[in-house]
């Protein structure tokens, strides 16, 4: 492609050596984690692609991505280390899908507080007789739980990050100790 | 001799939020296409509902982590009509940095980390290699620099605690804003490689449609002018729910829209198209062989409108952090009982809130109307166009067809948890 090759000259690379960048520093043994997201907003998922400034040179050399709908499309639930699970469950196709997950990694980790309390996207919960007048038919057309769950009403949750979104600091201390845990340094 | 097909693509991938696609086609016809945003509905229209009017920029900000900061501003923006508030310009410039700061950081994730990948045959960010990894540099650099313009002037990118009904509740620093310029300076120079990778990779999603966007005010700014439409069509903010006309799409767990009937685009395309004259002088200088490309009616380039609008947001960043920042207070209010619009661009184009409020200052009432919703229609359109573009051509592969749908619906940047959550993709051929 013309103006890659541009991009090079510009930037005074070597393409060569640029290739072999990448894979320079060969890891071990790499955490396999999955990324998932429920009913949520999403936030942490964003706290997260910010914590890439800072961390992906870092992380691609021990952590895989093994299944991370946001980033790639080629995904796989297979024998995952680590689940970090975003947002509450609110139809029993979200519950089935959490299961799924649930059975194919070794710790499960509730992100926000979606994940972790159901809320504010389960706010439902709080509303009026009058407000749920108005939901109810929709609640029933599109087949939604009555009230959504937060994750370990569903499945087994073995630890979480709490925020709305989640802060930074708490999850690379999550994270720390997951890769402590895994042997992966 | 046509098969009946049926192809499903679960979770669109480098999006936000999750969609599926049906598309039906008989006798080598697409007869039909459903974009389907299954995000379970978490009802925040409802939920306003009885809330102090303080508590609703905090609150809606929740109905979406990216563009959390559109949200509170728009929320503001409807609050303070009704209030009868007139911000000062200092409270304005705030709000200006506080939505140029999420479009330098939205931006740069949707070219850089979800399409880019596109453009270099990967599936991933993961996947680079050689100079691929120099614009994933260059990509943090502009993120981070977006995510601090923010986090100073608001407090945070996403659901930030400075913004308030009619002020902020602090202001930014000078040492900070110090370093802010000289990180918008430094990080500048970044964004004109990818401009150029955009600019030579060419697809071509042309289509004739409505480009609907806010209009009218130099330098062009996010937060104010009135609407304007392609076909020179104008109105006011306030009377812009008038003009538009709910779509039902049963098969969808969000309404779209048509507006004065037709199907539009809203977004960076849409702006850049009616709003290129009204950049700033520098940005119009440095990106001028990229705006000789719009007007445009190839969905494509609303990746280029939103390169373009990141050296905007800067350059007007730049200017406006000159100014003194004193501390603010709650302005007092005389009325609460009134009815306000507000209507800003966010990201992927116009964001509408309409709030009423009581005696007490709580919400009665309220609507909002969000920018991939109002895609939606839009975007079942292209997918029609692009799906009949590769049948005719041929292609019987789905999984062929499958990206390339996904590429379409990347190239508008939609935000589903803004108008709800999940894409699969059912091609149905009848003989």
């Amino acid at each position: 492609m013309h103006c890659v090759r541009k991009e090079y000259k510009r930037r005074g690379l070597n393409k060569e050596k640029m290739k072999k960048s990448k894979t320079s520093v060969a890891p071990k043994k790499k955490l396999n984690i999955g990324w998932f997201s429920f009913s949520c907003c999403e936030d942490s998922t964003i706290v997260f692609t910010e914590l890439l400034n800072d961390h992906f040179e870092e992380w691609e050399k021990i952590i895989n991505f093994q299944h991370m709908r946001v980033l790639k499309r080629n995904n796989s639930l297979k024998n995952l280390d680590v689940a970090f699970v975003e947002g509450a469950i609110a139809s029993t196709e979200q519950e089935k899908e959490l299961k799924e997950i649930r059975k194919n990694c070794k710790k499960l980790i509730a992100i926000g507080s979606c994940a972790l309390c159901g809320l504010p996207s389960g706010q439902r919960k709080n509303f009026s007789k009058e407000q749920w007048t108005e939901i109810e038919p929709l609640i029933k057309k599109f087949k939604q739980k009555k009230n959504m769950k937060q994750l370990d009403q569903c499945v087994k949750v073995d630890g979480g990050v709490p925020g709305c979104p989640m802060t930074e600091a708490a999850f690379l201390k999550a994270l720390e100790s997951i890769l402590k845990e895994f042997n992966i340094k | 001799m046509k098969k009946d097909l049926n192809l499903t693509v679960q979770n669109v991938s480098k999006i936000e939020g999750h969609a599926s696609v049906g598309v039906k086609v008989k006798k080598g016809k697409v007869e039909e296409v459903h974009i389907m945003f299954t995000e379970n509905k978490r009802f925040f229209t409802e939920a306003m509902r009885g809330q102090n009017y303080r508590s609703l920029p905090q609150s809606t900000a929740r109905i979406c982590g990216t563009c959390s900061l559109a949200h509170t501003i728009g929320a503001i923006k409807a609050l303070e009509n009704a209030l009868g508030l007139k911000p000062s310009k200092q409270t304005t410039a705030l709000k200006h940095l506080t939505m140029n700061g999420l479009m330098i950081r939205d931006h740069a994730l949707h070219l850089y980390l979800f399409g880019m990948p596109d453009i270099f045959n990967k599936d991933s960010v993961m996947d680079f290699t050689g100079v691929e990894r120099e614009y994933l540099k260059d990509a943090f650099a502009i993120k981070r620099a977006g995510n601090n313009l923010s986090t100073i002037i608001a407090g945070a990118a996403v659901h930030a605690p400075f913004p308030h009904v009619g002020y902020f509740s602090q202001v930014p620093k000078k040492k900070d804003i110090a370093a802010l310029k000289k990180e918008l300076k430094a990080v500048r120079k970044k964004v004109f490689p990818m401009l150029d990778l955009y600019v030579k990779y060419e697809r071509d999603y042309t289509r004739n449609t409505q480009f609907t966007a806010l209009c009218g005010v130099k330098p062009f700014n996010f937060l104010e002018g009135n609407i304007r439409s392609s076909n020179g069509k104008e109105i006011m903010q306030d009377n812009y729910l008038e003009h538009l006309e709910k779509v039902v799409l049963p098969y969808s767990q969000a309404i779209g829209y048509a507006y004065d009937g037709e199907t539009y685009m809203v977004g960076a395309l849409a702006r850049l198209n009616l709003n290129k004259e009204a950049l700033l002088p520098e940005t119009k200088k440095d990106c001028k062989k990229y705006l000789k490309v719009f007007p445009s009616n190839n969905i494509f380039h609303n990746n280029l409108a939103q390169g373009i609008e990141i050296i905007h947001c800067i350059d007007h960043s730049l200017k406006l952090l000159t100014m003194p920042f004193k501390k603010e207070e709650e302005p007092k209010i005389k009325e609460m009982k009134k009815v306000g619009v507000g209507v800003i661009e966010a990201p992927r184009g116009l964001l509408y809130y309409k709030t009423e409020l009581n005696e007490e200052g709580e919400i009665v009432r309220g609507n909002i109307i969000t920018p991939s919703q109002q895609n939606q229609v839009n975007m079942e359109k292209d997918i029609k166009q692009l799906v009949q573009k590769l049948i005719d051509k041929g292609e019987k592969d789905e999984e062929v067809i499958r990206v390339e749908i996904e590429k379409l619906i990347r190239a508008y940047d939609p935000c589903i948890s803004c108008a709800t959550h999940f894409l699969k993709l059912k091609i149905e051929e009848v003989e």
